[in-house]
């Protein structure tokens, strides 16, 4: 959180820059005003009134650079960067395996260090550079993580293998490739159903000691 | 480090949709782009056994984005569910009424304008219930157990021979609840595309299957839905048929008028799409002091729903693995407050070879007979259910390359009596079978003018390779590369296919693959003349073609009748226990496949380590349990219930005995997808034994188990 400052959340940051902050402001007036009564805003809902108040609220502007490509969107706070991705950017690299941080499927780089963006909140992703799958290619040319999960066969059906490719690279970067056994325990968060294990861990291996840049 | 045998002379193709796979472009069920999407998410029951007295929707309903909240009192009518003499059980049919049969079972569907506000507003959604006193604990209900309807008892010989052998044994094993939870959670979209036009991106390991069971519920001409499931995120058996949730979201699709998809969440995994059952089985067996088996006697009883029967071939395997003059099986299932189980990989044999080849290692310390002698001298040389010869078996071949290669001739016959390292070490070996099935599938071979082939049919991909599998037949047939060769699959437009289960798909697909190569062939030898009959874009040229395909429908002939097929599998184990803590460790895990020629070595190979550490599962951390009390799961997510990770796995390494079967059908494959897993976790428990002295029959092996 190297950078908190440029990229706190819009409204309660020092020098806000654009006209998100009145924006913001205005809106968080009106809610404050809901927020006071417990019970009013589901009350408004109930009412048939509730839909563009709570838009409104829920509702925030951020910025993140994803494979490159600057975007800015319009996320609710509870939206993770794991449904931001596939929902509204077409990203579905990504997968989703289990919203709980508890299978890897979802692994992606926020500024070089793998995360599980399901438990990342998008407006924590803000200002921040994601790499996902389908940034790791440099066009027809694939990352050697992605060779040599190929020439290994590290995977059956596909589905965890963007979060162990994800992962992978980043066990590389972190220097926990050491060894066997050292890959294994650092791949452990990323679970595959198909037990490709022991052909992930060659993938790896490889990827390591031809000594390119990951 | 591996060194899988045949791929040293025939690598096999590296996975013809790997790049996609590897690059994020492969798309699931739940990726398409599909204008006017919405989100739908379930509500489930928080009671096990009773009825809805009331449910409260109005909250949610006018939550921010919701555009619908379905419940029994106000989903449109399925038609197919309306019927005059409804039988007394089958497929739980969704929003039919305000009975709850289990814990999780959906009561509501949200279909919001977005994933985040459908599940908040599913949070809104309140229900109070007149509860009933459930039952979910099969060992508290064994005395219930109920032969299925269509099963019977069966007897060879005499019954109960084992008690009068002079060596026997008597045990009881059980299993608990195992679920399939592939990576890819179900998911489905669903969009009607007319008022009687549907089309669905679905989790399915058979598209065709689901078009019927669409067609089916909303009384639809089979050819008006269409199924798309070009990429499966594994299955394992949990995506065989078309489930509630399935039906829920066309309906509701139907109901707001828009696209509507739905996920379900990782919890819904455990309720919504079937597991391997919890059961308890017995096991006597006896026999002469020099190892001759006197005789068998199988008894299981697994858990079912209340709301429909689901049974499986658990005892088969002691019907038909070994050559012994007395058997007698018997199978009961009980009905409990659950979803209904599903087959998982391996489905009865899995089970059953857990119970039967850890007897048969249990009898074999009693005998003091190394157990793969044993199984030597009971080695059935023809079906001894029914004496019908083999297809082909090579199971003693297997065995010999499984004991070389784990190094068999280190294990010591005295359990408890090597360490290494401070570890406890041990060797266990066990057998599996499947039936080797080949049902019937049509496929269209289109060569075209540039001299691509294409090659169309309806069967799925739920990880196998296969795709890998009928380019490689289509190229060793046609003989030309593998990259001018394109197979489109996971669409039920396509020529009939079966559904992706129970190990028939290289053996009935690629045969099916084969035959159209071969009547494609015949047909450019018809138009070469003396020319030549290979060089398909010159005849195309010279004929002023732009393509020419032939469409071949594919299947077994009599010789289906003559024989009994089966694939087998042993797996070898050598695990290290630790004396202090019970830490079981697989320290090095060998499985060998008699699975016919091996069309595609590497995508084999995976599958093959794949099953074993599906089984290693099995054996050491994975159970579904329930807190009886309240009927509800309390492990239902990854934290809690444990599949192997890295940590846990070697390098698992498999084999090949890779003569073919040209007798099952003309490509000599049979089937590996059950094989792998069947009998893995019976090898695990038999080297834990070895390892220790302490036999634990009630999976999993946990080290609590390995401490008392």
């Amino acid at each position: 959180m190297e950078d908190e400052k440029d990229h706190a959340l819009p409204g309660f940051e020092a020098e806000a820059k654009d006209n998100s902050r009145r924006n913001f402001l205005k809106q968080s007036t009106l809610l404050t005003a809901i927020a006071l009564t417990p019970g009013t805003a589901v009350k408004a809902a109930e009412m048939g009134v509730g839909e563009k108040i709570a838009e409104a609220f829920e509702k925030m502007p951020i910025k993140m650079e994803v494979n490159g490509v600057a975007h800015s969107l319009s996320v609710e706070p509870r939206a993770t960067l794991l449904d931001i991705l596939r929902e509204q950017l077409d990203l579905t690299g990504t997968k989703k395996g289990c919203d709980h941080g508890q299978c890897g499927a979802c692994t992606v780089h926020v500024d070089g260090h793998r995360v599980n963006s399901c438990l990342t909140l998008g407006v924590m992703a803000s200002g921040k550079k994601i790499t996902t799958i389908e940034g790791l290619a440099k066009g027809d040319d694939l990352h050697p993580m992605q060779e040599a999960f190929l020439k290994h066969d590290g995977f059956q059906c596909g589905y965890c293998t963007p979060g162990q490719i994800m992962s992978a690279v980043a066990c590389i970067r972190e220097g926990h490739a050491n060894s066997e056994m050292e890959i294994r325990e650092y791949m452990s968060g990323n679970i595959c159903r198909c037990g490709a294990y022991p052909n992930i861990v060659n993938a790896i291996q490889e990827v390591k000691a031809g000594g390119q840049a990951v | 480090m591996m060194g899988t045998d045949i791929t040293n002379d025939k690598p096999g193709l590296s996975r013809v949709d790997g790049r996609l796979k590897v690059t994020g472009k492969a798309k699931y069920a739940a990726e398409y782009d599909v204008k006017g999407l919405v989100y739908g998410v379930l509500v489930g029951s928080t009671v096990t056994k009773g009825s809805i007295k009331n449910i409260d929707t109005k909250k949610a309903e006018g939550a921010p984005g919701v555009l619908s909240v379905l419940t029994y009192l106000n989903a449109p009518k399925i038609p197919g569910y309306q019927t005059d003499s409804p039988p007394p059980k089958g497929p739980l049919k969704i929003f039919n009424n305000n009975q709850v049969y289990f814990n999780g079972q959906p009561i509501a569907l949200v279909v919001a304008d977005s994933f985040e506000r459908a599940l908040f507003a599913a949070s809104l959604v309140n229900a109070t219930y007149n509860v009933d006193t459930h039952q979910t604990d099969l060992k508290a209900n064994i005395a219930n157990g109920q032969i299925p309807g269509r099963g019977k008892d069966y007897l060879k010989g005499q019954e109960d021979a084992w008690k009068t052998a002079p060596i026997k044994i008597e045990q009881e094993y059980t299993i608990p609840t195992e679920v399939h939870n592939p990576m890819e959670l179900h998911a489905i979209i669903a969009r009607w595309d007319a008022d009687d036009k549907v089309t669905v991106w679905d989790k399915t390991q058979g598209v065709k299957g689901t078009q019927r069971s669409i067609a089916q519920a909303f009384k639809l001409p089979p050819d008006n839905v269409q199924v798309n499931a070009p990429f499966v995120g594994g299955a394992f058996g949990a995506a065989l048929r078309t489930w509630p949730h399935e039906i829920a979201a066309v309906l509701a699709a139907k109901a707001v008028g828009k696209p509507v998809k739905l996920v379900l969440s990782r919890a819904d995994m455990f309720t919504s799409v079937g597991y391997r059952p919890y059961t308890w089985q017995k096991v006597g067996i006896g026999a002469s002091a020099d190892g001759k088996l006197a005789g068998i006697t199988h008894e299981a009883t697994g858990q079912t729903s209340v709301y429909e029967d689901f049974t499986e071939g658990v005892v088969n395997i002691s019907q038909l693995m070994y050559a012994c003059p007395n058997v007698n099986t018997r199978y009961k299932i009980v009905s409990l407050n659950v979803n209904v189980p599903t087959p998982m990989r391996g489905p009865g044999e899995a089970t059953g070879a857990f119970a039967l080849e850890c007897a048969m290692d249990e009898l074999s310390y009693q005998l003091n007979i190394d157990p793969i002698e044993l199984r030597m001298r009971n080695y059935a040389e023809t079906d001894p259910s029914n004496n019908k010869p083999y297809s082909s078996k090579f199971l003693s071949d297997a065995y010999k390359i499984g004991a070389d290669k784990i190094g068999w001739t280190n294990r010591n016959q005295k359990p408890g009596a090597v360490t290494e390292n401070g570890w406890l070490a041990g060797y266990g070996m066990a057998a599996g079978m499947f039936g080797a099935h080949r049902s019937s599938a049509t496929v269209l071979a289109r060569m075209m003018a540039d001299g691509t082939l294409i090659l169309q049919t309806a069967v799925t991909d739920i990880g196998p390779g296969t795709g890998t599998g009928m380019v490689t037949v289509a190229a060793e047939t046609m003989g030309i590369p593998a990259d001018k060769i394109r197979f489109d699959l996971g669409d039920s437009s396509l020529p009939p296919s079966p559904t992706q289960g129970g190990s028939q798909v290289m053996s009935t697909v690629g045969s099916a693959v084969h035959d159209a190569c071969v009547a494609l062939k015949e047909k450019f030898k018809a138009l070469a003349g003396n020319g030549d009959a290979t060089n398909y874009t010159q005849i195309l040229k010279q004929q002023n073609l732009d393509k020419l395909e032939v469409t071949t429908a594919s299947k077994g002939g009599e010789e289906q009748g003559k024989y009994s097929m089966y694939s087998w599998s042993v797996h070898f184990m050598k695990v290290l226990v630790h004396p202090a803590t019970g830490v079981v460790k697989i320290d090095k895990a060998i499985s060998v496949a008699d699975a016919g020629t091996i069309i595609s070595a590497k995508t084999a190979r995976s599958q093959m380590i794949g099953g074993t550490i599906m089984g290693t599962g099995m054996a050491l951390m994975e159970e579904a349990i329930i807190d009886h009390r309240y009927g509800r799961l309390v492990n239902n997510n990854f934290a809690d219930y444990h599949v192997p990770v890295q940590a846990d796995i070697p390098q698992v390494e498999a084999y090949f005995v890779n003569k073919p079967d040209l007798i099952i059908n003309p490509i000599g494959a049979k089937g590996m997808g059950e094989i792998a897993t069947v009998g893995v976790a019976a090898a695990v428990a038999n080297a834990v034994y070895n390892a220790t002295g302490k036999r634990v029959r009630d999976l999993p092996i946990t080290p609590d188990k390995l401490l008392v």
